[in-house]
């Protein structure tokens, strides 16, 4: 069995003299959460296309679960949420799920069994009958959601799965991503909420102007850059210049120390190096660095639209 | 780039364990495969089928068909009984050449649905989203095409059923005239509309709706037009417009199949008295029925590849 359940190398698309991805390098391991994030027009939609089969590629090549993309048994074993899931709406919720559960193949005894309880699930275990014309936007996406996950999928993919959501709703995506991974499946997510991201994933990819420019893993990098609040007092100069080989961007303000270590491991270091050059040290506040800090760092500055 | 230096925090074989469960629980081969090329065709026909059934423009046309049935009913009642006295061979030939009316307009209220039904089908669905949920299920892509078609046609069968059938109906039940070739005749009237489907579904997958839709009724003018010339030319015996017209037909074969009907339905004098979209002067020949049959199974055939191709 791969471990890998997503392997793209190089992909590329570009639309007449429009390149809307330059290069999609990644890799996905199983039972792994990933995030996909990038600003707008940065190539995340038809990044996920491309490794749904939607998409054809203008170059390079991607496996999902060891089978090039598109196939019809790789298909049958992954699940999408569309960005703005939108379907015939004079279906009523529970004839909406069962389609697509015919469309995944599944036997109908199965389908008898799962669609009231996938509807359960998601909240709408007494909405089965309604026409989804009147269902608002968070239920649409709810409905989105049990139909994605209708075939146990290997995969799943959530192009923007919280939008539109209230926070009971957000809170549900955030539970059936988990249910999700403990059944073994792994998630692809595709989300502007990084709060969302930081909270689900195990790692992310930063996509810009169609380039894969970094992945991070979720705890390593927190555990990596952390800004450290000190207050202290009696500080010499000579300290400060010591503290150089701990800690990196140190400003002094008052009594306040601000620094950056590699790790929260190096904090003892900094706080023995203070202590043993004289100066009194009240309190040590680590703060990490959210998502968000990091997403506007590896962005730069915003260009506008 | 270097990544993957992460722990898997599931034990490879869960997944496993997972299927196996699952494979017992739902009997998997067939979920693994997807529903098979029968089964998503006739999952698509349904859905399309009560789609199309809920568009407002079908039942103002059906409501609009069934005005003109009753308009017909009237106007062969009222014919009728003015000519009580005359010969049956003079009151048939009434009844043949108001029902070769009432099918004409038949004909192509039945052509403007097909193209105005399913012209944003496929475009609309790939715009909304909609196609997105469904393409990335185990399916294949064509099937969904052909199930589409298959919807369409089934709801197409209906309108000829309702409007030609009716016609042909109340020409019985009023008239006592049953005209002698009523299947070919719905089977030609039909063909054009599936045909003129086809042709929109294929534009439909590259061009948007409004676009599909003009160039379907387009071709469908210039085919009525070069039967027109055609006709006209047959009479005079010009052999240009004769081709011209042959040309058009094999353009749209669309108007081919409305003549070759009429000349089932026509009662001879009409034949003679000339050139008129309602009559056939010259004949299509059966080659022309079998070419547009192959023309409306290549343009099925062509909306699905070009689907086939086309990123969504």
């Amino acid at each position: 069995m791969a471990t890998l359940t997503i392997d793209a190398a190089g992909l590329r698309k570009t639309y007449g003299t429009r390149t809307a991805v330059r290069d999609l390098t990644l890799q996905v391991k199983r039972g792994e959460a990933f995030g996909f994030l990038g600003p707008n027009g940065a190539g995340k939609s038809t990044s996920i296309k491309m490794l749904l089969g939607l998409v054809k590629p203008t170059s390079g090549r991607a496996l999902l679960l060891g089978q090039p993309v598109g196939d019809r048994e790789v298909r049958a074993r992954i699940g999408f949420l569309p960005e703005h899931f939108r379907f015939y709406d004079w279906l009523s919720a529970s004839e909406l799920i069962l389609f697509h559960g015919r469309l995944c193949g599944l036997a109908e005894d199965t389908l008898r069994r799962k669609v009231p309880q996938l509807l359960e699930r998601v909240g709408l275990g007494t909405q089965y009958a309604k026409p989804i014309r009147s269902f608002s936007k968070g239920m649409m996406q709810r409905v989105g959601l049990a139909q994605a996950i209708v075939n146990d999928p290997e995969i799943l993919f959530l192009d923007e799965p919280t939008s539109g959501l209230d926070p009971a709703g957000r809170k549900l995506v955030r539970d059936l991503i988990r249910e999700q991974r403990e059944r073994g499946a792994t998630v692809f997510l595709n989300s502007h909420l990084l709060g969302e991201v930081e909270q689900s994933c195990d790692r992310v990819a930063f996509i810009q102007q169609g380039n894969v420019i970094g992945t991070h893993e979720m705890g390593a990098w927190q555990a990596d850059q952390t800004e450290v609040e000190i207050k202290v007092a009696r500080v010499a100069a000579s300290t400060l210049e010591r503290l150089d080989q701990f800690a990196r961007e140190i400003r002094l303000e008052d009594q306040m120390l601000r620094l950056r270590v590699d790790g929260e491991g190096r904090l003892p270091e900094v706080v023995r190096c203070l202590v043993e050059s004289g100066a009194e040290v009240y309190s040590v506040v680590p703060h990490r660095v959210s998502l968000e800090e990091l997403f506007l760092k590896m962005m730069g500055p915003d260009p506008g639209l | 780039m270097s990544e993957n230096a992460i722990r898997a925090r599931v034990p490879t074989d869960s997944l496993e364990q997972q299927a196996a469960q699952h494979d017992a629980a739902a009997g998997t081969t067939a979920a693994l495969r997807g529903p098979g090329v029968l089964r998503t065709t006739a999952l698509l026909a349904g859905v399309t089928f009560r789609e199309a059934a809920r568009r407002k423009i079908l039942w103002i046309a059906a409501i609009a068909g069934a005005l003109f049935l009753v308009l017909f009913w009237t106007g062969l009642h009222a014919m009728l009984k003015s000519a009580v006295h005359l010969p049956v061979i003079s009151r048939r030939e009434g009844i043949s050449m108001m029902l070769m009316m009432a099918l004409y307009a038949a004909s192509m209220l039945t052509s403007m649905m097909a193209a105005l039904t399913s012209c944003d089908t496929l475009s609309g669905e790939i715009a909304s989203g909609t196609i997105h949920a469904i393409a990335t299920k185990p399916v294949r892509r064509w099937c969904l095409v052909l199930g589409k078609w298959t919807g369409f046609a089934g709801m197409l069968t209906l309108y000829v059923l309702l409007l030609a059938g009716g016609c042909l109906a109340l020409s019985c039940f009023e008239g006592r005239y049953l005209l002698p070739h009523i299947a070919v005749v719905l089977s030609l009237l039909w063909l054009q509309a599936a045909l003129l489907l086809g042709v929109t579904m294929a534009c439909s997958t590259t061009f948007s709706a409004l676009t599909s839709g003009a160039i379907t009724l387009g071709l469908y003018g210039l085919a009525f037009v070069g039967g027109w010339i055609e006709q006209f030319g047959a009479l005079r015996h010009i052999k240009t417009c004769v081709d011209l017209g042959i040309i058009s037909s094999l353009i749209m074969p669309s108007d081919a199949l409305w003549r070759r009907a009429a000349f089932k339905i026509q009662p001879p004098l009409l034949g003679a008295a000339g050139a008129s979209p309602f009559a056939s002067t010259l004949v299509p020949s059966n080659a022309m029925v079998v070419y547009a049959v192959l023309y409306a199974a290549l343009a099925l055939v062509l909306a699905a590849i070009l689907f086939e191709r086309r990123d969504l």
